[in-house]
């Protein structure tokens, strides 16, 4: 049987390929080697019918993320549900839903912004941020704000707000970060423990879900069978908003 | 006359420009009207009319330098000039609008390959390179040249011309060699880095107005439209004037005409299929362009400046006079004003999620945005810039005409 003989150059060329295709296959099982573990899907339940409408959350998160005028990590819209026959409101409070697959991340010009890999929070790396608000309009739910370096006129009095997001206690100085950059609700993780735990009964929790009076707001992991969202979950039908962009939300409401 | 208004323009308007720089980036980080509903205002609109101008230009150029059609010779290195100033000031425009600009050189480090945006700005730094290179090449000879004179004009040619000394007609027909290849690769780095700023609002399934196919090839028909145009205004003022350029004026007037038609095809047919989409994302952003408060963005610049005049000149027996075709030409400049500010500002208005704009009272969270007088002084300070810099080049690049090679040369 003949064999066709193969050129030097020819193998030369199957060398090259083999290697680049080796050193894919070798990068890939690296990178999934090192990658760090999945521990929690930190989500929120949020009972609409248990709301009031307070806005305690809306203050409790001003307080607790230093926030200037301008940005707001959750808000509380009151509307009547569409279709409604009465204009009586439904209080949703709307923090930063922590897409599964959030729309906001793919198109940062930067990567200044990503899902965390263990607990699934998405963040903003202030120092990498170049300002240019592309994932605020990307945002199909208005989580994400610009700081545009507001302040609050009577602050001053009360001293320097340092805000503790990220443990990273920037002090607000013109022209520095975070001015200048996108802001957004992070689940308040500077409370989290160097293990990325929370822990409610030291108070170390997100400060809407703490603060809530009526209990409408209810945090937890959801990839934890036992947690309290997940139960609710299990027993009561609850909703996700714009389902048909495919974000998957890991925030649900409760109608 | 016009060309001494161009100055007056430019000086003016490079006063408060100084000033309003001044505060953006020592005094008020931003004094914009902008919000986090609407992120994007005067500036960004600015920004992609100015690089739709750049690009359409140098897609124009190219009918010259790359499929040779002698007849709009005198507009070929022109063309190229605008589309370097225009780039120029869509990333001043930017400069000023982002939040840390003095990070830029992270896009090249951070490298994110699914933004469209990161897409963009790659592209237009190779964009903006080999436009650099064409143009030099295209103006060697006369710089080499014009170094020979005296005063400021052969100093300064001198510089540009990086100490080249060969003015012969055989080193000529290199460079254009050399331009041919230059131009050639423009052409599709040209489509694909303004494509990509249409597919950078097109993406957006968050925003019903911009997420449509068809957004990126009306950002290029758009560019071709008001680039061509924009040319046409520029030949007119500078260099030999207008009656030196008749029939080629004429001719390009042509092609602005079916250039504005077939973008408003394309509007039509993507306003119609929104409308019958009946998104109410879509429907509130189309209600904001044709009835919200800046009604007359749409009804005066758009279509009466945009639209009506310049069909009612390039279309009618009106067109075989230059003077008419300028005047159509420049209506097309303006409108396009109107096109760009109503695909950014009505597409970002409307609440992501109904209620948003009320739960809170703050100024930057609302649907209506409005430029703040700081804004419009920058935006008018970024023309001025542009009107000097033409000036600039009126005076030190003969850009329609070739220098007569000195007695003793080749």
């Amino acid at each position: 049987m003949a064999v066709n003989p193969v050129s030097r150059r020819e193998l030369f060329k199957r060398a090259a390929v083999g290697a680049i295709a080796g050193a894919a296959v070798a990068h890939t099982a690296l990178a999934e080697a090192t990658a760090p573990v999945r521990k929690h899907h930190w989500g929120m339940v949020i009972d609409t019918r248990r709301c009031v409408g307070c806005e305690a959350c809306v203050i409790a998160c001003k307080i607790e993320n230093k926030t200037p005028p301008g940005v707001f990590y959750t808000i509380v819209t009151k509307e009547p549900l569409p279709g409604s026959t009465t204009d009586k409101p439904v209080f949703m409070t709307k923090p930063c839903f922590h897409c599964e697959k959030p729309p906001c991340i793919p198109v940062c010009p930067v990567n200044a912004t990503f899902k965390r890999k263990t607990d699934g929070i998405v963040v903003v790396d202030y120092d990498r941020c170049i300002g240019c608000r592309y994932c605020v309009a990307a945002c199909p739910y208005g989580a994400r704000f610009a700081d545009f370096g507001d302040e609050y006129d009577l602050l001053p009095m009360a001293g320097e707000p340092v805000s503790p997001e990220y443990k990273q206690y920037r002090p607000r100085v013109p022209g520095q970060s975070p001015i200048g950059n996108v802001r957004k609700c992070q689940f308040c993780l500077h409370l989290q423990d160097e293990q990325g735990e929370y822990d409610r009964e030291a108070g170390r929790w997100p400060a809407c879900a703490k603060t809530c009076p009526g209990h409408a707001i209810i945090f937890g992991d959801l990839d934890d069978p036992e947690s309290e969202v997940s139960t609710i979950l299990r027993e009561r039908n609850a909703v996700r908003i714009k389902e048909e962009l495919g974000t998957e939300p890991s925030v649900y409401y409760l109608l | 006359m016009l060309k001494r208004a161009f100055w007056v323009v430019g000086i003016l308007g490079l006063i408060p420009f100084v000033w309003a720089v001044y505060v953006r980036f020592f005094v008020h980080p931003d004094a914009s009207n902008l919000g986090s509903v609407v992120p994007w205002g005067l500036h960004v609109a600015q920004y992609i009319y100015f690089v739709g101008l750049s690009a359409g230009s140098f897609l124009l150029s190219s009918l010259v330098y790359v499929f040779g059609m002698k007849r709009f010779e005198p507009i070929g290195r022109l063309a190229v000039f605008t589309a370097i100033v225009t780039l120029l000031l869509a990333l001043m425009t930017i400069g000023l609008d982002i939040g840390h600009i003095e990070r830029f050189w992270h896009v090249f480090v951070f490298v994110n390959p699914t933004s469209p945006m990161a897409w963009m700005i790659w592209l237009y730094t190779i964009y903006m390179t080999l436009l650099v290179a064409e143009f030099w090449f295209l103006m060697r000879t006369d710089l080499v040249i014009a170094a020979g004179m005296p005063g400021w004009r052969g100093r300064v040619s001198r510089l540009l011309s990086l100490g080249g000394r060969d003015a012969s007609e055989a080193r000529g027909a290199q460079d254009l060699r050399v331009v041919r290849v230059l131009a050639t690769i423009g052409v599709p780095l040209a489509i694909m880095f303004h494509g990509g700023v249409g597919a950078l609002f097109g993406v957006l399934a968050s925003r019903p107005f911009w997420h449509s196919g068809m957004f990126p090839i009306i950002f290029l028909v758009s560019a071709l439209a008001s680039g061509g145009a924009l040319l046409v205004v520029a030949s007119a003022i500078f260099q030999e004037g207008w009656k030196a350029h008749r029939a080629m004026i004429l001719d390009l007037g042509k092609i602005v005409l079916g250039l504005l038609l077939l973008d408003i095809l394309f509007q039509i047919s993507e306003t119609l299929i929104g409308l019958y989409g009946s998104d109410p994302g879509f429907l509130q952003s189309f209600d904001l362009v044709v009835s919200g408060p800046t009604w007359y963005i749409f009804w005066i610049v758009q279509i009466g400046v945009g639209f009506i005049v310049p069909v009612l000149l390039l279309a009618s027996p009106l067109r075989r006079d230059p003077r008419a075709v300028i005047v159509g030409c420049g209506a097309v400049v303006i409108g396009f004003i109107g096109v760009r500010l109503n695909i950014i500002i009505p597409g970002l208005s409307p609440e992501e999620i109904r209620g948003i704009t009320d739960a809170v009272s703050d100024p930057r969270i609302s649907s209506l945005y409005f430029p703040s007088a700081w804004e419009w002084i920058l935006s008018f300070g970024i023309a001025a810039v542009g009107a000097v810099i033409f000036g600039l080049g009126e005076i030190f690049l003969p850009l329609s005409r070739h220098l007569p090679r000195p007695a003793g040369q080749d």
